[in-house]
């Protein structure tokens, strides 16, 4: 390959992000599941939630660590690898990006006290409102950071006159009208991959030893907050999918290959695009697509073709699109299963082609996490900033991307090994069967 | 306003370098008390204190970044084109440091490679941040047909340049042997604080000694510069008279407490003369911070959220050291670290 500064910057920044929200994902889900868990166990009285609490708090700070450790390296790499995006930025949305870093420093502060202090206070509840500020910082980065992506989506607030910006508004560039369905969607997807991350560690445990008491109470618990998150998950990609027709139309119809303007169109599954546009062996959905874009069969859905050639979004994320949507209904339908289940198999074991899905669905979870940003970020090419400015245009002029390139490949190679190896390591050394023994809960009081 | 925005930065900058070197100079002295044989002596107090604050540390740095970009957007298209390397040898070097880190606290069992590359990062990483300081002076860009070109070999042998990594290795581990005197006298832990006394005093001499060297390769550097620190020496003497205060404390064996706060007021004297005297250049000779300062409303909005962030950061901080810095229970080892 010959040295093309900005794909290296495109690579290298895809690999980071790519990585990190694995970890951002879990640091804000994880602490509501966490909370959720505590919570359950101080109103019941229920030591075994108590426990589920602590040990997932035990396992979360080691990938909080990796979360802060990659979230800082995408902070810096902005302006290492986009210094002309970031001067626009910088001037237009410096404000959430500033407001990011203060709801993460709150987050920081209370997750080291809430860590801390299990045992520390007379009152359990005062512990469990430690993890408030950790829950609202989590999601409050979560938000700021996103209202930024959003920006880049549907740029507005400021005035671009020859490379020079004025006139900026710095609350209407962060409520931009992408803002509202992107949060949403970032947060409440967020809660669902955690909850079916954890959820896998139980039908995990459970496929092993099939009576234990512990982990059946772990997969309700997690069950019952994976149906609510996906369920909402669902309603807000619906949502998405009517803001993306009004305001992108062309990222939506290059994910459903939607060239000619028209009435009643079907969304179509999978597929092969022919040179002419057409295409072969989809799977054809009547009138979902007019559905998803304006809640009626028979409305106008605006084609790729409106779109100037130059202006228009790779089609392969078609393939990201159909991915994510079918994960994410596979989710929810195993969601609906499993809490169904769980209450009708109250004392029976779960079957174990049910356990062996749900073990499936946590890094299922976190694909459809990863497949739904790739369409989200490659959907807007060829811009940086819808409208403004173009990728090409944004990235560094210099002459080392590639070495780095390489450099962040290893490191993350190496971190993403060493973390598996420490938390297997970490929850095989601990068994929890011991650690209710020692704490004295098995044979004490359960319901 | 552009005084405020500056200011504020600084300020963070400052906070930064404080706790960051405490945490820096720790994960070095952690690593050499394995070597040597002594890590049970020392690693509960640096453990203890470490444990709950190593991830607010990290925020200073991203805090100072986000804020520089924000208040000043030019910085980020010159620096962010010059930084490309050695801001990348940073991050990963963060990475590193980071993850090991909690893989080595939270993890089940200790490795010695987990706790080298904490203590080896440790000192690595003030090295290439400090890089950032000396770009800063001028000297190492330049512009041809509009494109930002960074001289590397300039950098690379430049005595401005190794004086200053010589500078910040050395107050790192000053500033951090320096901590854990205080923090082991408070912990009422004597073997620990006999090391760490003996650590204290061995890196007080260098630390001037490299200031002295930066001040020198400074006015060889940039004369302009050296200038304006001479007009400001009032501040630079004040720092060596906090210096001497406080390793005469820690020498005498008393006043823990004071002396640090005393190297604190010495760095705050050094780091401040040196910004004030960097001012109005941001980057010599082509940023100003006059010139180069965000759109009034950003300004207002961003000192705005700045305001509104403190109101819930110090109460919040406070009580992070209530329950930690300054519970002496806590800081004893009475009550378990882990929560366990």
């Amino acid at each position: 390959m010959t040295y093309d500064p900005v794909l290296y910057s495109r690579m290298l920044t895809e690999l980071t992000f790519a990585f990190h929200i694995i970890f951002a994902t879990v640091g804000v889900g994880i602490p509501i599941m966490i909370a959720f868990a505590e919570w359950s166990g101080i109103k019941r009285n229920d030591p075994y939630y108590l426990l589920l609490a602590r040990r997932w708090a035990r396992g979360f700070v080691i990938t909080v660590a990796v979360g802060v450790v990659t979230g800082t390296a995408i902070g810096l790499q902005l302006s290492l690898l986009w210094p002309s995006f970031m001067r626009v930025a910088g001037q237009a949305i410096a404000l959430p990006l500033f407001m990011e870093t203060f709801a993460f420093f709150f987050e920081a502060i209370f997750l080291g006290i809430y860590l801390y202090t299990w045992d520390r206070f007379r009152k359990p509840i005062t512990h469990f409102l430690l993890s408030i500020p950790v829950m609202l910082g989590s999601s409050a980065s979560a938000f700021f950071i996103t209202t930024v992506n959003a920006f880049m989506n549907t740029p507005q607030g400021f005035k671009l006159n020859n490379g020079s910006i004025t006139d900026i508004k710095p609350l209407i560039a962060m409520f931009n009208p992408a803002t509202p369905t992107k949060v949403a969607h970032v947060l409440s997807s967020a809660y669902m991959t955690s909850a079916f991350v954890l959820a896998a560690i139980a039908g995990a445990a459970l496929l092993k030893k099939r009576d234990s008491l512990y982990h059946r109470k772990a997969l309700k618990l997690t069950m019952i907050a994976a149906l609510i998150f996906s369920i909402t998950t669902a309603l807000i990609g619906d949502l998405s999918g009517k803001f993306l027709a009004k305001y992108q139309p062309e990222k939506l119809a290059a994910a459903e290959w939607h060239f000619e303007t028209a009435r009643q169109v079907p969304l179509v599954l999978g597929g092969i695009l022919t040179e002419d546009h057409q295409i072969k062996y989809g799977l054809k959905i009547p009138f979902a697509l007019s559905i998803l874009a304006h809640d009626n069969p028979n409305s106008e859905v605006q084609g790729l073709n409106e779109t100037p050639v130059a202006e228009r979004p790779p089609l392969i994320v078609h393939y990201y699109f159909d991915s994510m949507v079918t994960i994410g209904i596979f989710l929810t339908v195993l969601s609906m299963a499993s809490v169904w289940m769980v209450y009708k198999l109250k004392s029976v074991q779960y079957p174990s082609w049910l356990l062996r899905l749900i073990v499936l669905s946590g890094p299922l979870a976190i694909l459809g996490i990863e497949l739904g940003w790739i369409y989200a970020e490659v959907g807007r090419q060829p811009w940086i900033l819808r409208g403004y400015m173009k990728t090409v245009h944004g990235a560094t002029t210099s002459t080392h991307v590639d070495l780095m390139l390489l450099l962040f490949c290893i490191l993350y190679v190496a971190i993403g090994l060493t973390l598996v190896k420490v938390l297997r390591k970490m929850f095989k050394n601990s068994d929890v069967q011991e650690e209710l023994k020692s704490r004295g809960i098995e044979g004490g009081p359960t319901q | 306003m552009e005084v405020v925005g500056i200011t504020v930065l600084w300020t963070f900058l400052y906070g930064y370098l404080i706790v960051a070197s405490i945490d820096f100079g720790a994960g070095f002295f952690s690593y050499y008390s394995y070597r040597t044989r002594k890590e049970h002596v020392i690693q509960n107090i640096i453990k203890r204190y470490l444990s709950p604050v190593w991830e607010v540390t990290n925020v200073f740095l991203i805090f100072f970044i986000v804020g520089i970009v924000g208040f000043f957007p030019d910085t980020a298209y010159y620096y962010g084109t010059a930084l490309l390397v050695p801001g990348s040898v940073a991050i990963i070097l963060l990475a590193i440091r980071g993850s090991y880190y909690a893989f080595n606290t939270y993890g089940i069992k200790s490795r010695e490679i987990y706790a080298f590359l904490y203590g080896a990062t440790g000192l690595l990483i003030p090295a290439s941040l400090s890089t950032v300081l000396t770009i800063s002076e001028g000297g190492f860009i330049e512009i041809q047909n509009g494109k930002i070109l960074f001289q590397y070999n300039k950098l690379f042998f430049s005595l401005y340049s190794w004086s200053v990594v010589l500078l910040a290795i050395v107050s790192v581990l000053y500033i951090s042997a320096m901590f854990l005197t205080f923090y082991a006298a408070k912990a009422n832990d004597l073997p620990a604080l006999e090391i760490v006394r003996r650590w204290a005093l061995i890196w007080s001499a260098p630390t001037i000694i490299c200031s002295l060297i930066v001040f020198y390769s400074i006015n060889l550097h940039n004369p302009e510069h050296y200038q304006h620190i001479t007009e400001l020496s009032w501040m630079f003497a004040c720092s060596f008279l906090f210096f001497l205060a406080a390793v005469y404390f820690v020498w005498k064996k008393k006043n823990y407490g004071l002396s640090f706060i005393f190297v604190m007021v010495q760095f705050a004297f050094a780091f401040y003369g040196y910004g004030a005297s960097h001012l109005p250049n941001l980057l010599y000779p082509y940023l100003s911070m006059y010139e180069h300062f965000t759109n009034q409303s950003m300004a207002v909005a961003l000192i705005i959220a700045f305001l509104t962030g403190l109101l819930l950061l110090i109460p919040s901080l406070f009580l992070l050291m209530k329950l930690f810095l300054f519970n002496i229970r806590y800081v004893r080892g009475q009550m378990h670290p882990k929560g366990e």
